[in-house]
C-alpha cells in the first residue's frame, strides 16, 4: 500500500500546523517522523488517520482518495491515553474486537504475554510503562496496512522502551508500513529505515537511513543535531 | 550491539557475524536465523536484516536454500579470507599505534618477541 500526501495543509485559525506537505509512505518500511514539539508531526498523523480533515491538499491510498473505507486501513495510537479508566485490559481487547474488523485476538493475547501484561489488570492501575505497552499491543493487534504511533516511547523506562522497539520490529506488517513519531531520535536509529524531519509544519529533510550513513557518514542523530542545532530548546 | 554512526548498519552486522564465524561461535554450514529473527537479535530494521543476507551471499559468506533458509557457506576459502582480513586489520592497528609511539621496525619486533616469551 502506498499513502500519498499532496500539498497537505492544516490551519487552526491563524496558526498553520501543517504547511503544504508532500510525502509518500510505501509498504515494507518503518518511518521515523522527527522534529521538536509543535513541528506538525501529530497533526499530520491525525489527518492520515482521518481524525481531522485537511484545510487544503489531499491524501490518497493506492491512488484512491481518502474515504471512510480507507480509514479502516489505518491503526493510530495517539500520545494521550485513550482508554476508559474503569476498563480492564480484557475489556479493551473486547472493545477493539467490536470496533475493528482487522483486530486479531490471537496476536493480542500473544503480545500481552510477551509484554507481561495480565488481562485482568485495570487501566487505572497501570504504570505509564505498562500503559505504553498496552497501547502498542492493541494497535499492532490490528492487522492494518498503515500503523501510526505518536510518541510511543515518551516518558517511559528503558526496559519498556526496549520491549516496545522489539515488538515493533517483530510485528511490523510486511504488506504495510509503520510511522513512528518521536523526539527520542537515538531510540529509533536502528529500527527505522527512513527518516522524515519536520519543522514549523514543513518537511525540511528526508532520507534513507543507511544511505545517509553511506553517503554523508552520518547517523540520523548527527543529522538531527545539524538540522535543529540553532533552535532554542 | 552498539553501532557506529559513520558506517551503514548492515556492514557493521556483517562484520559482527564474520567475527562470530571466525571465533567458531557459528559454524560453516550452520543455518542462520530468518531475517525477521536476525532483525530482532540485533534490534534492527527488517529491511536492513534482509539486505545483510543478500550482501553476505554476494560476498560468498552464505547461501540460500529456497524455502528453507540461509546457511553459512561451507567453503573454507571464505573463512581463510576472513581470517586474513582480520589479521590484516589487527596487525595494521598494532603497527600504527606502535609507530605513533615512536617505535621502529626492529624495536617493534624486539618488543613483540620479548612480550610473547614472557
Amino acid at each position: 500500500m502506498k499513502v500519498q500526501c499532496s500539498n497537505l495543509t492544516k490551519k487552526y485559525y491563524t496558526k498553520t500546523a501543517v504547511d503544504h506537505i508532500n510525502v509518500t509512505f510505501s509498504e515494507g518500511h518503518i518511518y521515523a517522523l522527527l522534529g521538536p514539539n509543535g513541528s506538525g508531526k501529530s497533526t499530520l498523523m491525525k489527518m492520515i488517520s482521518g481524525l481531522t480533515s485537511p484545510s487544503d491538499g489531499e491524501i490518497s491510498f493506492d491512488g484512491e482518495k481518502q474515504t471512510w473505507r480507507s480509514k479502516a486501513d489505518v491503526a493510530y495510537a495517539p500520545t494521550e491515553s485513550f482508554f476508559f479508566n474503569y476498563m480492564s485490559i480484557k475489556d479493551v481487547g473486547n472493545y477493539y474486537e467490536d470496533f475493528f474488523e482487522d483486530f486479531d485476538r490471537e496476536i493480542f493475547l500473544k503480545l500481552l504475554q510477551e509484554m507481561a501484561l495480565s488481562e485482568d489488570l485495570k487501566i487505572k492501575n497501570l504504570s505509564s510503562g505498562m500503559l505504553a505497552k498496552m497501547k502498542i499491543a492493541v494497535t499492532l493487534s490490528r492487522r492494518a496496512k498503515m500503523i501510526l504511533l505518536d510518541e510511543p516511547l515518551n516518558g517511559i523506562d528503558l526496559m519498556s522502551r526496549d520491549t516496545i522497539i522489539k515488538t515493533i520490529i517483530g510485528y511490523a506488517p510486511e504488506n504495510g508500513c509503520v510511522v513512528i513519531s518521536s523526539h527520542m531520535v537515538e531510540e529509533l536509529e536502528k529500527t527505522v529505515d527512513y527518516a522524515i524531519f519536520m519543522r514549523d509544519g514543513s518537511i525540511v529533510f528526508e532520507t534513507d537511513v543507511e544511505q545517509l550513513r553511506e553517503k554523508e557518514r552520518k547517523s540520523i542523530v548527527d543529522k538531527y543535531r545539524e538540522i535543529y542545532s540553532w533552535e532554542v530548546a | 550491539m552498539e553501532f557506529k554512526s559513520n558506517t551503514p548498519i548492515y556492514l557493521q552486522v556483517i562484520d559482527d557475524i564474520k567475527s562470530r564465524i571466525l571465533a567458531g561461535e557459528i559454524c560453516p554450514g550452520e543455518k542462520l536465523p530468518s531475517s525477521r529473527e536476525l532483525a530482532l537479535q540485533y534490534d534492527i530494521n527488517p529491511n536492513t536484516a534482509a539486505r545483510i543476507y543478500t550482501e553476505m551471499e554476494r560476498m560468498g559468506l552464505s547461501y540460500t536454500k529456497r524455502g528453507i533458509g540461509t546457511f553459512v557457506a561451507e567453503n573454507p576459502k571464505a573463512v581463510d579470507e576472513m581470517k586474513e582480513e582480520a589479521v590484516e586489520k589487527v596487525l595494521g592497528e598494532f603497527i600504527q599505534n606502535m609507530s605513533n609511539l615512536g617505535f621502529d621496525k626492529e624495536t617493534m619486533i624486539k618488543e613483540l618477541t620479548e612480550y610473547l616469551s614472557k
